[in-house]
C-alpha cells in the first residue's frame, strides 16, 4: 500500500470511524464482485457511511483526489454494476437502512437507500399496502440498487417498474453537492432528473434518500396455472389474453427444463409440460372473477391440457415460490449456468424460441427459458459444465448470440438486470454511436470528471466538454465546483 | 418575421437545427401551435421548426401493444388509429384535435387518467430527438421493458423543446375498456371532498379517475372494466357517499376553464388539497386526487404561488403573466443548466422560455 493511500484511509476513517472503513485485503474480498461472479476487482477500500453528510464528506474527498467510487447495496446485481474499479473505493449504503417516513394518506414512504425492498412492504402491510416492484431477489436487494438498476419483477406488467414508483430522491452528486431530484408533489417544474437517475446504474451519483409510492393491496388476487404442450402454444394463449383487452397483474412462462428445476428445488407441484403459463389477475373481486373466467376459456381454446386456479393464499405462494426460485434451482440440473435478460416484442416469441432451440442443438448446450411473457422479457439460462474444456466459452458465446437475436427482433439486451460491466460491449450493437454519445451528455452534466462508477454502461467514455458550439463555461465551472481538463 | 420551416424527415429537422445553430439563429419547435405562448415568452424566434409534415403513425404493433408515431401527428388522429384495434394511449390531453404528440410530450400534459395510468413519462418507451448540433439520436426502444442506457425519453418529456426537437416517439398502449361509468356525488365543501377522495384512494376500488370540481362542488369517479366489476364498485361507492350516475362530460372540466385571464396548474399533496383551495380561493378549480389541479385565479399570481410553494408544491402559469411562468426550480437547477449546456450549448432552442431562465 502506498503512502498516499494510507493517508487517504486515515482521512476516510476520520469521517466514518473505525467501523465505517474496510481496508484489509481479506475483508475486501467480499466486495470484489456482485452477483456476476466471474468479474472480480479489489477496491482500495470499502466505505460504510451512516448518513447523507458522511456520504457527502467521502465523495468530496474522492472528488478532490479524483478517485473513482462505486456505490453498493447488497451486491446482488447480475451485470457487474457494483463491481469495484481498480484504484477506486466502494461506498456501501448497507448501514443507511432506516425507513424515515410512512404517509398513508398520500401513499408515500421515504427510505434510506440501504433499506431492503421487502422491508418496505413489510412496514406498510398492516395497513394493506405494498411496494409493487418485486424483483425475485426482493428479500435481499436494496432500494438504492433497485433505483440504480430500475429493477422489475413479475408484477411490473401491471404496476410498472421501479421508475414508476420513485417520486423523489436526495442525491449526492459526484462533486459532493447534495441535490433533490423530483419532488414529493407530482410534476415539479424542470427537467425530469429523477427519471434519468433511475436506471443510470450508479453513474450519476449516489442516492441517499428515496421517496417511494406505495400501492393499496387489491381486494382479490387469483393465480391460474395452465399447462400447454409447447411453449409456442402457451405464447399464442398470451396473445389471446392481450387481444381480449385483459391486463393481468403478471403473466409468466416456464419451459419444461425450468419446470423440472423448480420442481426439484421447491416442489411447487407444477404440471409437467412444454410450456407452463402462470397468470395472475388482481382487483375488485367481481372484476377478477369475470376476467378469470375469460382467461380460463382463452387458455382452453388455445390447447391447454390442464388448468388450475390456486385455491388458497398458501397455494398461491407455493406457485410463486417455484417461479421465483427458478434461477437458483438451475443448480439442481446443471453444475453451471449463465442467466440472460433479453427483451423481445412479445409476438416474436415463437421465432425466437425456435432459433434458440436450433442454436442449442448446434452447440449441444441446453437452455432453460423463464419468461416474463406479458412484457417480452426473456431469461434464457444457458446450462454448461465448467469442468468440460471449452464449454464455458461456448456458453458465453451462445448467451451473447441470444442477445443479438433479441436486438435483431427489435428488442433490448436488458429488461431489468442492467448493462453494468457485462453487457457494455453489446451497447453499440443496440444503439448507434450518436445515440450513445447523446446519452453520455447526461453523464457529463452530472459527472464531468467521470468519478461515479465511470467504467460501466458505455463501452467508451465520452470526453466531457467537447460539446460543439462556442465555448461557454460549464455551469459547474462557473460555480467554481469543477474545472475543465 | 421569423422563418417557418416544415421538414419532411427527421434528418431534415436535425439539418435545419445544425444550420440555425451555426448561424446563431434562435429556434422554436412547433407542433399544432395550440400553445406556443405557454411558458415564458421566448427571447426571440428566428426560425420556427414545424413538425406538421412529420405526421405519420409509423407502426401500430397492436399485438405487442405499442405504437411508433411521428411527432407532428395529432393526438386525436393517433387515438383513432389505435381504436381500430381496441387500444388507446391512456392519456387525456387538452385539445386533442390540435395537440400533437411532440407538443404533449414537450409540455408533459396529462389529464384525469393520470391517476391510474401515470403520466406520459410512464407511457413513453422510446424516442428520436434532433439536437442543435445536427445529431439525430434514438433512445429507449420498441419494447415495454428496457433498461439499456439512460432513459432519455423521460428527460425530454416536459423539457418544453429546450433540449432537442422530438421527431418520433414510441408508446406503450392500453386496451379501451369494454364498459365505463361516471359517478358523481355532491359534497358540502373542499374539506369533505378531500376526505372522500382520500378514502376512495385508500379503498380497494380500481377506479381510473377521481376529481373534485369546485363549480359543481362534486366529486367524480370514473370506473372502467367489466359490467360486473363496475356494478360491484358502484355498490361500494354508494356506501361512501351519495353517488349517482354522472356525465362523462365532467371529465372535460379542465379544458372548460379556458378562456380566462389567469389559469394555473398546481400540484400539492393529496392531503393538502382542501387547505390549498381555501387559501388560494380560486374562481374555479378542478383538482385530481393525485394532487394535480387546474385553477382560474384573480389577484396576485405571485402570492398564489407562495401559498403553494411553502407547502412543497408548485404553481405553473398557463396564461401570459408578468411573473415567471414556472416558479422555484429547486436546488438541482445547476444540474439542469449543465444538462442544457450539454444538449444546447448556444441556447438556440426556446431560449428563455423554461424553468430558471433556460
Ligand atoms: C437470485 C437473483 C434474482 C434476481 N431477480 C431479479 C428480478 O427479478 N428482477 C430484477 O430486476 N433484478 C433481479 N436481480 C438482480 C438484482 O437483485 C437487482 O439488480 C437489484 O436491484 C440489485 O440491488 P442491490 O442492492 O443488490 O444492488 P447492488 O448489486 O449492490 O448494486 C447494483 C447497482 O446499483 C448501484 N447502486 C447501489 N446503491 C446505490 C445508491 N444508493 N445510489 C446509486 N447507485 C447505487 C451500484 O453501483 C450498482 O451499479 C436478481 C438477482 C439475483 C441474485
Ligand atoms: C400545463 C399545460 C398548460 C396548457 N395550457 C394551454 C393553453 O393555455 N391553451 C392551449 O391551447 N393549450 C394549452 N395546453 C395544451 C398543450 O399545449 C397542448 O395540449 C399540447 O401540449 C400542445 O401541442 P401542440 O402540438 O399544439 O404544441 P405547440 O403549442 O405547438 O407547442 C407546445 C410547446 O412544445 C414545444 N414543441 C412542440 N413540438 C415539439 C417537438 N416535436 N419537439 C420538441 N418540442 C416541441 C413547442 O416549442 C412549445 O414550447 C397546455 C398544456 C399543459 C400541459
Amino acid at each position: 500500500m502506498t503512502a498516499v493511500s494510507s493517508q487517504l484511509l486515515d482521512e476516510f476513517r476520520a469521517v466514518l470511524g473505525e467501523r465505517g472503513l474496510i481496508s484489509s485485503p481479506a475483508e475486501l474480498r467480499t466486495y470484489e464482485c456482485d452477483g456476476l461472479t466471474n468479474f472480480r476487482v479489489a477496491p482500495i477500500a470499502v466505505l460504510l457511511p451512516t448518513s447523507t453528510a458522511e456520504v457527502q464528506d467521502v465523495v468530496r474527498i474522492c472528488h478532490r483526489e479524483r478517485i473513482p467510487f462505486v456505490a453498493r447495496g447488497s451486491g446482488t446485481g447480475l451485470s457487474g454494476g457494483a463491481l469495484p474499479i481498480a484504484g477506486g473505493v466502494v461506498i456501501s449504503l448497507a448501514r443507511m437502512k432506516r425507513i424515515l417516513d410512512v404517509d398513508f394518506a398520500n401513499q408515500r414512504v421515504v427510505v434510506e437507500p440501504g433499506v431492503i425492498n421487502l422491508e418496505v412492504t413489510g412496514r406498510v402491510a398492516p395497513n394493506n399496502y405494498f411496494y409493487a416492484p418485486d424483483p425475485s431477489s426482493q428479500s435481499v436487494c436494496t432500494i438504492g440498487g433497485n433505483v440504480a438498476e430500475n429493477s422489475g419483477g413479475a408484477h411490473c406488467l401491471k404496476y410498472g417498474f421501479t421508475t414508476t414508483h420513485v417520486l423523489a430522491m436526495e442525491v449526492v452528486l459526484p462533486n459532493g453537492d447534495v441535490v433533490n431530484l423530483g419532488s414529493n408533489a407530482l410534476d415539479a417544474p424542470g427537467y425530469d432528473l429523477s427519471g434519468v437517475f433511475v436506471g443510470a446504474e450508479g453513474t450519476l451519483g449516489i442516492a441517499t434518500k428515496v421517496t417511494l409510492r406505495i400501492v393499496k393491496r387489491p381486494e382479490q388476487i387469483q393465480t391460474l396455472l395452465a399447462a400447454f404442450p409447447t411453449a409456442n402454444e402457451a405464447g399464442t394463449a398470451v396473445s389471446g389474453i392481450i387481444a381480449a383487452g385483459i391486463v393481468p397483474a403478471a403473466i409468466e412462462m416456464m419451459d419444461s427444463l425450468s419446470i423440472q428445476a423448480a420442481e426439484a428445488a421447491v416442489h411447487a407441484n407444477y404440471p409437467m409440460c412444454g410450456g407452463l403459463l402462470l397468470v395472475e389477475l388482481d382487483g375488485p373481486t367481481a372484476e377478477v372473477e369475470a376476467l378469470m373466467a375469460q382467461v380460463n376459456k382463452i387458455c382452453t381454446d388455445h390447447g391447454a391440457s390442464e388448468i388450475r386456479v390456486a385455491q388458497s393464499e398458501g397455494e398461491r405462494m407455493v406457485v410463486w415460490k417455484g417461479r421465483k426460485a427458478a434461477f437458483a434451482a438451475m443448480g439442481r440440473i446443471s453444475p453451471n449456468y449463465i442467466v440472460q435478460d433479453g427483451v423481445i416484442p412479445r409476438t416474436a416469441l415463437p421465432e425466437v424460441l425456435d432459433e434458440i432451440e436450433r442454436m442449442s442443438r448446434e452447440t449441444g448446450l441446453r437452455v432453460a427459458n423463464v419468461f416474463h411473457a406479458g412484457d417480452g422479457n426473456l431469461h434464457p439460462l444457458v446450462l454448461y459444465d465448467r469442468r468440460i474444456e471449452g464449454q464455458e466459452h461456448a456458453a458465453e458465446k451462445f448467451s451473447e448470440a441470444i442477445l443479438q437475436l433479441c436486438i435483431d427482433k427489435g428488442g433490448s439486451i436488458t429488461g431489468e438486470h442492467g448493462v453494468g460491466e457485462e453487457k457494455k460491449h453489446m451497447m453499440p450493437k443496440m444503439y448507434a454511436e450518436p445515440d450513445l454519445e447523446t446519452m453520455q451528455r447526461v453523464r457529463c452534466a452530472f459527472d464531468p470528471l467521470h468519478l461515479s462508477n465511470p467504467t460501466k454502461v458505455f463501452p467508451r467514455p465520452r470526453l466531457c466538454g467537447e460539446a460543439p458550439g462556442e465555448y461557454k463555461p460549464h455551469p459547474l465551472e462557473q460555480a467554481g465546483i469543477a474545472e475543465r481538463f | 418575421m421569423s422563418e417557418i420551416v416544415e421538414p419532411k424527415t427527421a434528418r431534415e429537422v436535425a439539418d435545419k437545427l445544425a444550420d440555425a445553430n451555426a448561424r446563431g439563429r434562435l429556434v422554436s419547435p412547433r407542433g399544432g401551435g395550440s400553445k406556443l405562448d405557454w411558458g415564458n415568452p421566448p427571447a426571440r424566434t428566428d426560425v420556427v421548426v414545424s413538425t406538421a409534415a412529420l405526421n405519420r403513425v409509423v407502426e401500430h404493433a397492436w399485438a405487442d401493444m405499442t405504437v411508433t408515431v411521428e411527432a407532428g401527428c395529432t393526438v386525436a388522429r393517433l387515438q383513432e388509429t389505435l381504436a381500430q384495434h381496441g387500444q388507446r394511449l391512456a392519456i387525456d390531453v387538452l385539445w386533442p384535435e390540435r395537440a400533437t404528440i411532440g407538443g404533449i410530450l414537450a409540455t408533459n400534459d396529462s389529464g384525469v387518467l393520470r391517476l391510474r395510468f401515470g403520466s406520459l413519462r410512464d407511457l413513453v418507451i422510446g424516442m428520436t430527438v434532433a439536437l442543435p448540433d445536427g445529431t439525430l439520436a434514438m433512445s429507449g426502444g420498441k419494447v415495454v421493458k428496457n433498461v439499456a442506457g439512460y432513459d432519455l425519453p423521460k428527460l425530454m418529456t416536459g423539457a418544453l423543446g429546450t433540449l432537442g426537437v422530438i421527431t418520433q416517439a414510441v408508446f406503450r398502449l392500453h386496451p379501451i375498456p369494454h364498459h365505463t361509468r361516471t359517478l358523481t356525488a355532491q359534497l358540502p365543501n373542499a374539506e369533505a371532498a378531500q376526505k372522500l377522495m382520500i378514502a376512495i384512494q385508500d379503498s380497494q376500488l380500481a377506479h381510473s379517475a377521481l376529481q373534485f370540481r369546485t363549480d359543481a362542488s362534486s366529486v367524480d369517479v370514473l370506473l372502467e372494466g367489466t359490467e360486473a366489476g363496475i356494478q360491484a364498485q358502484q355498490a361500494t361507492l354508494a356506501t361512501m357517499a351519495a353517488f349517482t350516475e354522472g356525465s362523462a362530460t365532467s371529465w372535460n372540466a379542465r379544458q372548460e376553464l379556458w378562456p380566462a385571464e389567469t389559469i394555473a396548474k398546481i400540484s400539492v399533496l393529496p392531503s393538502q388539497i382542501a387547505e390549498t383551495l381555501q387559501q388560494l380561493n380560486p374562481t374555479r378549480a378542478v383538482m385530481q386526487a393525485t394532487g394535480i389541479g387546474h385553477v382560474t385565479l384573480t389577484g396576485d399570481p405571485a402570492a398564489a404561488r407562495h401559498i403553494v410553494e411553502v407547502k412543497g408544491g408548485s404553481l405553473v402559469l398557463l396564461t401570459p403573466s408578468s411573473i415567471d411562468a414556472w416558479g422555484n426550480p429547486g436546488d438541482a437547477l445547476p444540474v439542469m443548466r449543465a444538462v442544457k449546456q450539454q444538449f444546447d450549448p448556444n441556447a438556440i432552442l426556446n431560449r428563455g422560455r423554461y424553468v430558471g431562465g433556460l
